[in-house]
């Protein structure tokens, strides 16, 4: 089954010729056709005659012997990446019919490498949510359903929901995704596949479309860990168009998992015991800490003191930051505009018609928090406690390697659950935010299944640019858990 | 005080500040790598970083911060080797990002001085508060269509310095030479051509009165000022409104007023209620810049010589007064054209050159120092010829205006002319005993006591040499001649 395939299986199966390129890209555009409709995945599918022309060059590729790491394996990006000469909407009416003349740096590095890109896959508008309800191409539905209950639709997690959705389903080996406050690891951990966030700086920001620029950090969502080890390397390296892209050498991240994690130790944050943590988060919690001993790691208990601010301040400073960064939505250059008699008539017109509630919510809570008078009481305030969240992090890998915790608070929920609620939605980034704040990599890896047959995910957090003990780890767990378990609409599914 | 204002309740007087907006030379924008040259086709210098594209990204011109490095050691200021950048957040159709990128509460350069020259030669030392570096915006254009405006980015993200004077000023005359000062300084920096008609430096001028002793008043800030004379109009028309304001019982409101030329008057343009609320906030996509004192260092060294150093040297070097000095350093090139000249001769017979032959033959043929049809080399070797008394001063004046007209060699007109000074003292006897012929009845006076006459006499002779004798000689020769 070709659209079953992890992208290490599916390398070395085109490497020694068991199958082309061309064949590979077909199989998934043949399962996008057949499960597109139901699950939403994708905005935007690639014309077959330009994915097949890519595939092509990857099989004339592997006959040269010049092939990439990435090279005929077909893949999602997020709508959120400029893409050369192809729509790029942010899932927004704003950008309903942008096409960017430019090809941003992590999508130009991963056909460099010789990636095939199969469409570009939904998400929250401008990245913002937790369940990818927030899309202007409406929301990308989880391929997971509940045991007993095909009927009810359940999101896919967000804002990368439509890329975890489509390699959850056979309609990509992997995806890209961004991450700002766990936008790819709490809908990996929704759709039971790996997600990576790397360290702040790891991956160019440049022709990704900005959320939150000091947390937005764009990364691999795949079948295994080692693939998001791939991938990574793939994706990474400096970019001089990105002030704040990291110089570091970019390291075969993928050799990194399979390696011994005998006496690494981990960490257990106390503060992550949240009351009210559901007892299935719990024991899948422990249940990791038990195979991760069972593997030789001394386990820890750490302190992360400030972690209940995280939520809190995360939703003043990605705001701010937001209301600044989408101000260029204007009407004035590209994308929407709707006409008035006056400048300020245009930008309201266009600004009303361009985005979505949950956009509009975000901007005027940023406006509101920098406005004269706020900004010493929240952006401030919400800087330096950012900074106490790092210090934190910085205190606990002075004892520990990595930092282990559930992903996600709850398996993924039903469309239309937690909607009247925008608190409630936000708790779903209650684990992964922190992380973001400090600008460390975590990663999620599917462990199990709940109660009602929904996959579960584990995060492990590492020290900044250690990437490599957080995959490490994860392949452990990855090996541990055994997790082989496919959803209910999967490209291989009655076939 | 010289400058006041006398009103019904008393004397006032103003108190002024001037934030200048001075574009840098750079070949490339602040942020992005599109090109800066003035007068462009529309939109033809825009990179998609200046249109503010999705997912496009500032990095930071490493020349700009050099420019503004330069610009602080030539003020005197401290240089602040942490700055960081801001978003200054407002909507407007010239304004791509919906923000400028501007330096707010940690500015590149902090506190420094200018001194500056008052007509009546008083000097006087104004305050630099700061300056910093941001993005400028591009140009709307209206008179394109009778409905729609059209906006021209060439403009936006060019990067501004920002100067910003204590309000230290308390006269437009002092006002306007500081602007002159100001502009002289970044101009032998080269980090500003400061031409104020085509817009690459601009005035806000902050104004407010008060009467002596006073604490300050509330002030007014005219906007986007654009010539020096506007600048000590726009002083003198608002500090006049203000008293009248103050001395009618009101209040001046804080806020932002437009001068108006034509008709002489400031005029609201944004009051206080509505003035924006600009959410400054450290831009999430710059990290701080953090410099070096090693380069900082290095381009210190590397400063050219600027004004008030090079007119104190000029008068000590080449024994010139401080007047002159000031004259020929007003401009660099001026400086550079004198100081060639100068160099190895006479310092003062070449300033007389210059400020004199010269800049009148630049005015009459409408030529700046840079295309002056006589280089300075030429100049240099005319005067030259008048050390070695090849010719006299006189004629010099006649080889000059050819060269001006031809722009040959002094040597060559000299040759071709025939101007040669006559050193020949049988030449000279000769003219003189013509001369002496001609005029017995004057030489008869002469000799029964008329003194006066020797001036006719060494006339004459000058003219029957056609103006080439040596004057000296001749005055020697005559002498001897007169008195036999």
């Amino acid at each position: 089954m070709l659209t079953g395939l992890t992208l290490t299986e599916a390398r070395a199966g085109l490497a020694a010729r068991k199958f082309s390129a061309r064949e590979l890209a077909q199989a998934h555009l043949d399962a996008i056709g057949r499960l597109n409709t139901a699950l939403n995945a994708y905005i935007t599918v690639l014309p077959e005659a330009d994915v097949l022309a890519s595939a092509d060059a990857a099989d004339a590729r592997y006959a040269a012997g010049t092939a990439g790491i990435m090279d005929g394996l077909p893949i999602g990006v997020k709508d959120l990446f400029c893409t050369k000469g192809v729509r790029t909407t942010a899932a927004s009416k704003m950008l309903a019919d942008f096409v960017p003349p430019y090809e941003s740096t992590v999508t130009a590095n991963l056909l460099n490498a010789g990636a095939v890109f199969l469409g570009k896959t939904n998400l929250d508008e401008f990245a913002m949510g937790s369940a990818n309800i927030n899309s202007a191409f409406g929301p990308a539905t989880n391929p997971w359903k509940r045991k007993g209950d095909e009927a009810t639709a359940l999101v896919p997690g967000g804002s990368s929901g439509g890329s975890s959705a489509a390699v959850a389903a056979g309609m990509a080996l992997a995806a890209t995704g961004t991450d700002t406050g766990g936008s790819i690891r709490q809908p990996a951990a929704y759709c039971g596949i790996v997600g990576l966030k790397p360290t702040y700086g790891r991956c160019s920001r440049w022709g990704t479309i900005a959320f939150a620029s000091s947390l937005d950090q764009a990364g691999p969502m795949t079948r295994s860990v080692a693939d998001a080890g791939l991938m990574l390397e793939a994706m990474a390296g400096f970019d001089a168009k990105d002030s704040t892209s990291s110089n570091r050498p970019v390291p075969a991240f993928h050799k990194a998992v399979g390696k011994s994690v005998k006496g690494l130790r981990v960490g257990i944050p106390a503060e992550y015991r949240a009351p009210g943590l559901p007892a299935e988060i719990v024991a899948m919690w422990e249940q990791g800490i038990a195979w991760l001993k069972a593997a030789g790691c001394e386990v820890v208990d750490v302190s992360l003191p400030h972690t209940r601010y995280g939520l809190t301040t995360y939703y003043i400073i990605a705001p701010a930051e937001c209301s600044s960064n989408l101000a260029r939505y204007d009407g004035i250059r590209f994308g929407l505009r709707k006409d008035a008699p006056s400048l300020d008539g245009v930008y309201e017109a266009t600004r009303a018609a361009g985005f979505g509630q949950e956009v509009r919510n975000r901007i005027l809570m940023g406006t509101y928090v920098l406005s004269a008078g706020y900004y010493d009481a929240y952006y401030l305030k919400a800087q330096k406690v950012r900074t106490l969240i790092k210090r934190d992090f910085e205190n606990a890998f002075e004892n520990v390697d990595v930092l282990l915790t559930p992903t996600a608070p709850s398996a993924a929920f039903a469309q239309g659950e937690n909607m009247d609620d925008p608190v409630q939605m936000y708790l779903n980034d209650i684990f992964t935010v922190p992380a973001s704040m400090a600008g460390v990599p975590a990663l999620s890896v599917p462990v199990g299944l709940n109660d009602a047959g929904l996959p579960l995910g584990l995060q492990i957090i590492g020290k900044h640019f250690d990437e490599e003990t957080v995959l490490s780890i994860g392949g452990a767990l990855e090996a541990a858990a055994g997790f082989t378990h496919t959803p209910s609409i999967h490209a291989g599914a009655g076939a | 005080m010289s400058y006041t204002i006398e009103g019904r309740t008393g004397t006032w007087e103003i108190v002024v500040g001037l934030e200048v907006h001075a574009q840098v030379i750079s070949h490339s924008k602040l942020f992005s790598g599109a090109s800066t040259t003035f007068g462009g086709d529309p939109n033809t210098q825009v990179s998609l970083v200046d249109a503010a594209f999705p997912g496009m990204l500032p990095v930071i011109n490493h020349e700009c911060v050099a420019q503004a490095i330069r610009t602080g050691l030539g003020l005197n200021a401290q240089i602040n080797l942490f700055s960081r950048f801001d978003r200054k957040n407002y909507f407007y159709a010239d304004l791509p990002q919906g923000y400028q990128i501007s330096q707010f509460e940690h500015p590149i350069v902090g506190k420094g001085t200018i001194s500056i020259e008052l007509q009546n030669g008083d000097v006087r030392e104004i305050g630099i508060t700061r300056l910093h570096l941001e993005q400028d915006a591009g140009k709307l254009l209206h008179d394109q269509d009778p409905t729609k405006s059209f906006v021209d980015l060439n403009r936006s993200g060019v990067a501004l310095m920002e100067i910003v004077s204590e309000p230290d000023i308390r006269e437009p005359e002092e006002a306007g030479a500081y602007l002159r000062k100001l502009r002289q300084i970044l101009r032998y920096l080269g980090t500003c051509d400061g031409n104020m008609e085509e817009g690459s430096m601009r005035a806000d001028v902050n104004v407010s009165v008060r009467k002596a002793g006073e604490p300050f008043r509330t002030r007014c800030e005219i906007k986007n000022v654009n010539s020096i004379r506007f600048v000590m109009q726009a002083i003198e028309v608002e500090a006049a409104r203000q008293v009248e304001i103050w001395e009618n019982g009101g209040e001046v409101d804080q806020e932002t007023r437009l001068f108006d030329p034509g008709r002489g008057e400031t005029r609201t343009m944004r009051s206080k209620e509505d003035a924006h609320d600009y959410r400054y906030f450290p831009d999430p996509d710059l990290l701080p810049l953090v410099l070096e004192q090693a380069w900082v260092d290095e381009l210190a060294t590397r400063l050219p010589e600027l004004p008030d150093a090079k007119r104190a040297r000029f008068q000590a070097e080449y024994g010139i007064a401080f007047y002159d000095a000031g004259v020929l350093i007003a401009e660099q090139a001026v400086a550079d054209y004198y100081e060639a000249v100068a160099r190895g001769r006479d310092g003062k017979l070449a300033a007389t050159w210059v400020m004199g032959d010269l800049f009148a033959a630049l005015n009459r043929t409408s030529k700046t120092i840079e295309t002056s049809p006589v280089s300075a080399d030429a100049l240099g070797k005319m005067l030259d010829l008048i050390a070695d008394k090849t010719i006299n001063g006189k004629i010099a004046k006649e080889v000059f205006e050819d060269m001006v007209e031809t722009g040959e060699s002094p040597d060559a007109i000299v040759e071709k002319k025939g101007l040669r000074q006559v050193t020949d003292t049988g030449a000279i006897d000769a003219a003189i005993t013509a001369v002496l012929e001609k005029h017995p009845d004057k030489l008869a006076e002469y000799r029964s006591g008329k003194d006066k006459l020797f001036g006719f006499f060494v006339g004459q002779v000058m003219k029957e040499t056609k103006g080439k004798a040596n004057p000296a000689m001749v005055n020697e020769a005559l002498k001897t001649h007169l008195d036999a």
